[in-house]
Order: C-alpha cells, then structure tokens, then sequence
C-alpha cells in the first residue's frame, strides 16, 4: 500500500512536472542559478583559454544581493587580478524591466566612470561569458519551448529552446538543459543566425552549499575561436547578511576590506 | 616642510595603532618606459623629445580593522632633464565608521561626469602629461588634503580641506612651443600661501535615486590656472581666488547614458568684470552622451558652453593688443572606443574641438595586452586648426607621437 501511495506520488508529481510550461521552468530555473539565498558572497576565477593554450587569468570577489527572486538584483565586483586592474570595482543594480545601471571605479584616478549598458552581449572583463551570461536575461524577453527530456550526465533534464523575441542577440536561439532535480541548467548551447551551434556552456562540477546547490566549476567554450573560459568558484557563502548600503558609490571608492579578505 | 611632516607622521603612526590587530600589508607597482617623439620639428630648447622617462611605481597597502594606509611612490629617471626624481604620488590614512569615514594625507581627488571635460573637478590637473601623452592616471596632480565622508540615510557628504594650494601644471615652455606675447619679460609667480584664510573646501552632496544620480557641488577656492599682470618691469603669474557652485545629474536614457553638469565660476576678485588681468565670472555647462552601438563599442560625445558674465566691463577694460575672447565659447569632445580579441586590443580615438574657435586636439591610441602584466601603447598628439593664442591651436607645433610600455606586479 506504501508503495503504491509513493509511485502515485511520483507519477503525479513527474506528470506535474512535465505538464509544467516551460515559462515557468526556466523561472524556476533562474532563480536557482542566479537567485539562490538573499545574498552571496564568492571569489571567482576565470581562466581565459585561447585556442593555443595561451592563459590569463581573472580573479574578484563578488557580492551579491537580492531585492526580489527574479527581480532586482546588487552586484558588486572587486577585481585582485591581474594586477593592472587590481583594486578596480564594478557595480551593478539589475532591473528586469530595463537596461542595469553601471558604475566602475579606477582606482588610480580615484573616478567613479558610469557605463552606458545597453549592449547585454558585450564580453564580461574579456572572457567567453557575457554580461547577460553573467547576470541573466528576463525571462520573458525570450519565447520558451520544452522539446523533450533527457539524460545528461546522468541526469535528468528538460530540455528547453528559448528564442528571443527582439533580433538583438549575437545568437537566434540558446537551448538549455535543466536538471530537474536542481533546477540548474547542466548545458547551454548557443546557437548563431545559420543555425550552428558556436557557444557551448557547461556546468562542470555542482556542490550543495548551506542546502543551495551551486555550480562551482564551469566553462564557456567559443567553437568558432576555439576560446574558452573557465570558471571556478570558492569560498562561497550565502545569507551573511549584506546590508543594500554596500552597493553605493561609497563602497565602490572604498572597498568594504572586511568582506573581501 | 610642514606637509612633508604631516605625511612623515601619517606613516609612522599607521602601523603603531594597529599592532594588535590583525595586519594585512600587501605590495604592487610596475616598471615603465613613456616615450614621446616631436613630429612638428624640434622643441624649443633644441630636443626632440616631448618626454622619455623609465620609471618605478611602488605601491603600499596596510590593513588593518578600520584603518587602512596607502602609499604610492614613484622613481623616475628623466632623459631630458637627465635626472633621477622621486614623487610622492599618494600617501594616506583612511578610518571608517558607519556612519562617515575619513581620508588625510595626499590623495587624488577626482568627481563631476565630464570625461577630460572638467566642470566640477577644481581638483589639480597636469595638462603637460596629457599633452606628452603619458598614461591617463597622470593627467591627476594629488593635493594634501582631509576628505571627510559623511553618510546620513537619504544623501551622502563629501568634505575636501585642502591647506596647500596646488596650481594645474601647464605645458612646459622648453618642451612646448607656447603662444607667448609677452616673452622676454622676468616672469615671476605667487602662489595662495598656506593660511587659514587661503584654505580651500570643496563639498558635493549626491545621491542616486534608483538610477538617477544627482549632486551639488561647492567651491572656494582659487582659480588653478594663472592669472597674468605687469609689476614693474616683469610679469607676475598668480591665482585669483575662485568660487564654484554647480550640480550635476545622470541617467540611463535614450538608449544610453545621459548627462549634465552644471556650474558658476565665481570670480570672487572681479566680480564687476573691470579687472582686465582677472577672468571674469562665466556660467559654464556640459551635455554628455554616452552609448555602446555594438558589441565591445563605445561613443561618447560631450557638448561644452561657457558664458562670461559683464561682457560689455570685459570688452571696455580689455588692454590694447590682446586677443578679444567671445562672450559664448563652446566645445565638442569625442570619444569612441573598440575592444577587440578579447579585449587585450583597444582602438581609442578622443578629440576636443572648439566650436567658437576652431582649433582642435586630436589622440588616437592603440594599446595591446601581451599577458596579464604586460601592456604598451602606441598613440598621437595632434593640434591644430585657430588662431595662434588659441587653448589648443596655440600647441599647433607639438604634435607627438608616444609610446607607453608597461610590466604590472
């Protein structure tokens, strides 16, 4: 009888979850890439590959908050390498419904520079991710559709193709596979114009972190250039509890030390 | 000598009152060759060489957990004066609290929305870098200077003292051909000496209302750049005294970033405008556009006025002889920027060009990153186009062509 109650369960709830629009995955889906907790705090590393080994490197602290799930959000970038931009902090308050507001400071002329953000598929500090990649695009800028469910890496995703509804995009459409027990997305490819994939994006490693899983190791590679990005993520930590404060020009001309030790 | 002293004790003492904290000490700098060749012929003094310098930037920055000390010093050998020199680019103490925080010590003080366009930024100058095309960071002179920072819940407070008064630096006469009517005199200058009276403050209130950004400025001061007249047989350079009161707004708009700025300069000693060897009063404003057009591409075009008030006082008092400036004078300045190969190439172009006067200044530069700690740049310096007392028509024989190399740690 136990038995039978739980295979109900699971019918229902697969049935559920199959019948479930795909608007809705990928909402669910965004919020557990990119909305996990209220706030976050994390030291990343980009490896910029070239297609002949050739490798910079990328590393800043990044501190994110949340003002709503899927809405407004707080970032704030403090570069430590390389060391021409060490010292550099970037911030930006992402709205849903129009263009971010972005500010950089340059610490050697102590000048806090708003940039004009109008171009989302501009490069994010010269690697294979773009700023879009970086902080997500609203979901209802793209028309959803589940093709199908499968497996991949030995778990289960749904497969959705999103196609923007403006042609302002390097890409025509993206399709991306979400594990239906995490909600992340494993693989995005990007496909261009002729209907090729060029940009292919994985998540190479997930850890569950204060019961958030978090990608923490993945890459983003150009097929066209052979240039990928590599990205890990360390010492993350959710909910420490940033104050809004922190993203004002003040602290982008004074770094908040104690948070980015 | 007195600041030398204060800047001596702000080292000294930085480490001491933090010996029982946790200390985070951490180094960077870079070598550097800046390199600027004559394409107009020779200087006046014969060389032809605008600028050639190696040099050595060490920076120092203690941490400890409210405190924080920054040092950035400089050594350089200069092939055209053929000495070595060391400069004190920064040096400070920072505290910070909820609610304020404070910064004394040199320091590079920098705000307004003008990009090389400056309204509310009275902070020093050094014109003579720019125009020898040396890295940006250098078009900055520090000042010694307390700068308070108060942060109540709906605006935020900036508070700049400044007891020593630091001039712009202005091209340099045996490097630049300059327009000079009046060469051959003894020159002398006197500069605001350091009293109470002749301390200078500056404030700005901002804010930014989700997304707009608003500020006011305040002013007193002097004038940076020198004022000339006659004593006797010579000439003195010297700084009239200076008010500013200004604002400034930007927001996302019109498919980019939009701006104005605003400001009254005060010219507290000729306020009737019947001083001939003083500026007079002008009402000076700035329109700034800013747009990204395609991947990794940036456009930003600024639009300049300047109104000088009692023109009539101005044209009645004018010595005979001197060139007659409009009432209205304006200015464009461009900048278009592209990224390329993964941002380690960048083609920059900045122009200035005055509308009432016609002459210009033209910089085109190329920079490439080898790696992650090495970059040069190849650009030039071109001015041209006016009349000979011209700001920028008056370089007209400077033109430069530069090189910057660069290895980061």
């Amino acid at each position: 009888m136990k038995h039978l109650v739980v295979l109900l369960m699971v019918l229902t709830l697969s049935s559920y979850v199959y019948s479930e629009d795909a608007k809705e995955i990928m909402r669910r889906s965004q919020n557990a890439f990119l909305y996990q907790a209220d706030d976050m705090k994390v030291k990343v590393t980009m490896r910029l590959i070239s297609s002949s080994g050739a490798e910079r490197r990328r590393v800043l602290t990044m501190l994110r908050r949340d003002v709503t799930d899927g809405g407004r959000q707080f970032y704030y970038i403090y570069f430590h390498e390389p060391p021409d931009v060490k010292g550099m902090t970037f911030m930006v308050h992402k709205y849903p419904d129009r263009d971010d507001d972005r500010w950089l400071f340059i610490p050697a002329l102590n000048m806090v520079k708003r940039i004009a953000a109008r171009d989302r598929a501009s490069s994010f500090v010269g690697s294979d991710f773009t700023y879009e990649d970086v902080s997500g695009r609203d979901i209802d800028e793209d028309e959803h559709q589940l093709l199908r469910k499968e497996v991949l890496k030995g778990e289960n995703c749904l497969v959705i193709k999103s196609i923007p509804r403006k042609e302002d995009m390097p890409y025509s459409y993206r399709i991306s596979w979400i594990s239906e027990k995490t909600y992340l997305p494993l693989k995005i490819e990007y496909y261009n114009h002729t209907g090729k994939v060029y940009k292919v994006f994985t998540a190479d490693e997930v850890k569950n972190i204060q019961g958030y899983p978090t990608v923490v190791r993945r890459t983003m590679r150009n097929l066209q250039s052979g240039h990928r990005t590599e990205v890990s993520f360390e010492e993350v930590k959710y909910n420490i509890g940033l104050e809004e404060g922190i993203f004002t020009e003040r602290f982008l001309r004074r770094p908040p030390r104690s948070l980015l030790r | 000598m007195l600041r030398i002293l204060i800047i001596g004790c702000l080292i000294l003492l930085s480490p001491l009152t933090s010996t029982a904290e946790e200390i985070d000490l951490s180094l960077g700098g870079f070598l550097q060759g800046n390199y600027s060749m004559s394409l107009a012929g020779s200087n006046p003094d014969g060389g032809d060489l605008k600028w050639a310098e190696e040099r050595v930037q060490l920076k120092i920055e203690v941490l400890s957990a409210d405190l924080r000390f920054f040092s950035k010093t400089d050594l350089y050998y200069d092939h055209i004066c053929r000495e070595a020199e060391v400069e004190f680019r920064e040096a400070y103490i920072d505290y910070s609290s909820m609610l304020w925080d404070l910064r004394a010590g040199r320091q590079i003080i920098t705000w307004g929305i003008g990009d090389l366009v400056f309204i509310n930024d009275v902070f020093p100058k050094d014109y003579e870098a720019f125009f020898s095309g040396r890295p940006m960071e250098y078009m900055k002179r520090p000042v010694d200077a307390l700068k308070i920072g108060v942060y109540p819940e709906s605006f935020s407070l900036d508070i700049v003292i400044i007891p020593f008064f630091e001039p712009n630096r202005l091209p340099e006469a045996r490097r630049f051909h300059l327009y000079n009517p009046l060469s051959g005199t003894g020159i002398k200058e006197e500069e605001p000496p350091a009293t109470l009276e002749n301390t200078e403050l500056a404030l700005r209130f901002y804010r930014d209302l989700t997304g707009v950004e608003i500020a006011l400025y305040l002013y007193r001061g002097f004038y940076r750049t020198p004022s000339v007249k006659t004593e006797g047989t010579s000439l003195l350079l010297f700084y009239p005294e200076l008010n500013v009161y200004g604002a400034s707004m930007q927001l996302n708009g019109l498919g980019g970033l939009i701006g104005i700025e605003a400001g009254y300069y005060d010219s507290r000693q000729d306020r009737a405008g019947t001083n001939p060897f003083i500026p007079n009063s002008t009402l000076r404003f700035l329109l700034t556009y800013q747009r990204q057009f395609w991947r990794d591409f940036t456009v930003t075009i600024q639009y300049s006025g300047q109104y000088m008030d009692d023109y009539s006082e101005y044209l009645r008092t004018l010595p005979q002889g001197m060139p007659e400036a409009r009432r209205y004078s304006d200015l464009l300045a461009v900048r278009l920027t592209q990224l390329l190969m993964y941002q380690n190439l960048k083609l920059g172009w900045f122009s200035l060009w005055s509308l009432t006067d016609g002459d210009y200044l033209l910089n085109p530069e190329i920079r490439y990153r080898f790696s992650d700690r090495i970059w040069a740049s190849i650009g030039a310096m071109v001015f041209g186009g006016g009349e000979e007392w011209g700001q920028l028509g008056g370089l007209d024989r400077n033109d430069n062509l530069y090189l910057q190399i660069r290895y980061e740690f």
